[in-house]
């Protein structure tokens, strides 16, 4: 299949919006869970209000968020789709900047040290653009991510040594949603990677936040840990907005790879209750949005 | 657990009578600030032609659309989405905020810290938590953006917002000391040792 650059610049545009207008099912599901289970009247009252904002973006097509987040493009490409590389990554880039301008909404991307905004939403290799390849023959996969900044704002690595263990890993899991408290826009998906190298690690630990809720890691290592880091989260009482509350995270989601003999890293990357997904998919069919 | 309805700006009298966990609605006028607004005006020497004696601000860089001036849209500009942001990044200017220009409440989410309780306490001001991510509803209690200044530093301006009945927002920390943040903390972390035991974690 050929992959026509017009039509995916036109999706990466669309992808934006509605990744900031409508949340996908598997969320609004767990805010469901969630509000069933919370017992805290502050934690119930602010889940309330969560959902009921879900609601009014429906009604009134306005974004969930104010924060437009740094825009994250995931490109998975099948094996039989015929497209130019570079072309693809300027298409996404132009779908990202004509988002910003032509809804309007805002720009929240600076130069790191100017602090200057284009008010495109795009600088210096931003949108953040990974590429994967899969064997699915004649499907193109981009999956768009606004990543807010409250939650990107605590992330973590550690680099622990073997000598620490799995006690490590837990520990600074726990620790980290201790230190962030309500900054992060509980509650959260706790996105943890384990293993590989630092960048790699924290990358896992992105790949796991972002995850659909209900998903699992297909590392039945990282699974069980997923199941015991859920439950001893959410312990903790922090709570809806760090006020207080059973629902201190939706899940806790792990990703892992091999690491060296010498090294024990672990990463912890959040995502807010406002977790935002879009994908389009292209196929001989046609395109498709979904989550 | 009180719910008061304000109209700004305020008294001091009025923001020592709110305690934590009570509620409240603002109406009239409030304004928007964020991180480049107030390195600006607290480490650049900019100074802003609105007197916020007595107000609120929201931490908050808005989502807004450039129109034409019209009695609809005196700044020229229509809010599209406006929420708050994590107020934690911009703990150091609580106190230059309040006496060097008189503001009574802090608007935001996940809280301040230490620092800004004790300016609270000795200033009389308060912080009053939003829900963060929920700003397409809240965008529903805002009337109009009437003003700008240091418009420059878009979206990070200091807006003046036409607000009525925004809220209930919750009383979280107050002017007697009282912050819920640091009371979940404290119980978060007292619970970190039970946590870790069923975890099988052995020492700490």
């Amino acid at each position: 299949m050929k992959v026509d650059l017009m039509q995916v610049e036109e999706a990466c545009k669309e992808l934006y919006i509605r990744a900031l207008k409508m949340l996908p099912p598997d969320i609004k599901q767990g805010f469901e869970r969630l509000d069933r289970d919370e017992t805290h009247p502050t934690g119930k009252a602010i889940l309330g209000t969560m959902i009921r904002n879900i609601r009014v973006a429906e009604d009134t097509h306005n974004l969930l968020c104010q924060d437009t987040g740094i825009p994250i493009y995931n490109v998975v490409i099948g094996a039989h789709i015929e497209v130019d590389g570079y072309a693809l990554k300027q298409a996404i880039v132009k779908g990202c900047e004509r988002a910003t301008r032509e809804h309007p909404f805002r720009s929240s991307v600076v130069h790191p040290v100017t602090r200057k905004n284009e008010h495109t939403s795009c600088g210096r290799a931003v949108p953040v653009v990974h590429v994967d390849f899969v064997p699915e023959a004649e499907t193109l996969s981009i999956e768009m991510i606004p990543k807010g900044s409250g939650s990107e704002n605590n992330s973590w690595l550690k680099m622990a040594v073997p000598a620490d263990g799995i006690d490590a890993i837990k520990t600074f899991v726990i620790d980290c949603v201790l230190e962030a408290g309500g900054k992060t826009c509980p509650p959260t998906i706790i996105g943890v990677g384990v293993g590989g190298t630092a960048d790699l690690c924290v990358h896992l630990s992105k790949l796991a936040a972002t995850r659909p809720l209900g998903s699992q890691c297909d590392d039945p290592e990282g699974a069980r840990l997923e199941e015991e880091l859920t439950k001893a989260v959410n312990q903790l009482g922090v709570g809806p907005q760090g006020l207080g509350g059973d629902s201190t995270a939706f899940a806790v989601h792990v990703e892992t790879a091999a690491t060296h003999i010498t090294m024990n890293p672990v990463a912890v990357n959040m995502q807010c209750h406002s977790a935002r997904r879009a994908r389009a998919t292209f196929t001989p069919q046609g395109l498709t949005y979904g989550f | 657990m009180a719910h008061y309805d304000f109209t700004t700006p305020v008294t001091e009298e009025q923001i020592r009578q709110l305690r934590i966990n009570d509620t409240v609605s603002l109406n009239a006028t409030l304004y928007g600030i964020r991180d480049a607004t107030q390195i600006h005006m607290f480490d650049r020497g900019r100074k802003t032609r609105f007197d916020l004696k007595g107000h609120a601000v929201i931490h908050t860089a808005p989502n807004v659309k450039k129109v034409e001036k019209s009695a609809q849209f005196p700044a020229g500009y229509a809010p599209v989405c406006i929420g708050t942001t994590t107020s934690a990044r911009m703990e150091r200017f609580t106190r230059p905020l309040m006496r060097e220009y008189g503001v009574r409440i802090i608007i935001g989410k996940g809280g301040l810290g230490q620092g800004s309780l004790e300016a609270f306490s000795e200033l009389g001001g308060v912080y009053l938590a939003i829900v963060g991510g929920a700003a397409a509803l809240e965008t529903t209690w805002v009337e109009a953006i009437e003003d700008v200044d240091l418009d420059d530093l878009n979206p990070e301006s200091l807006w003046k917002f036409q607000v009525k009945g925004f809220g209930p927002l919750l009383v979280s920390m107050d002017s007697h000391g009282g912050s819920l943040y640091t009371a979940v903390n404290e119980s978060a972390r007292e619970k970190r040792a039970a946590a870790l035991a069923a975890l099988g974690v052995k020492s700490n």
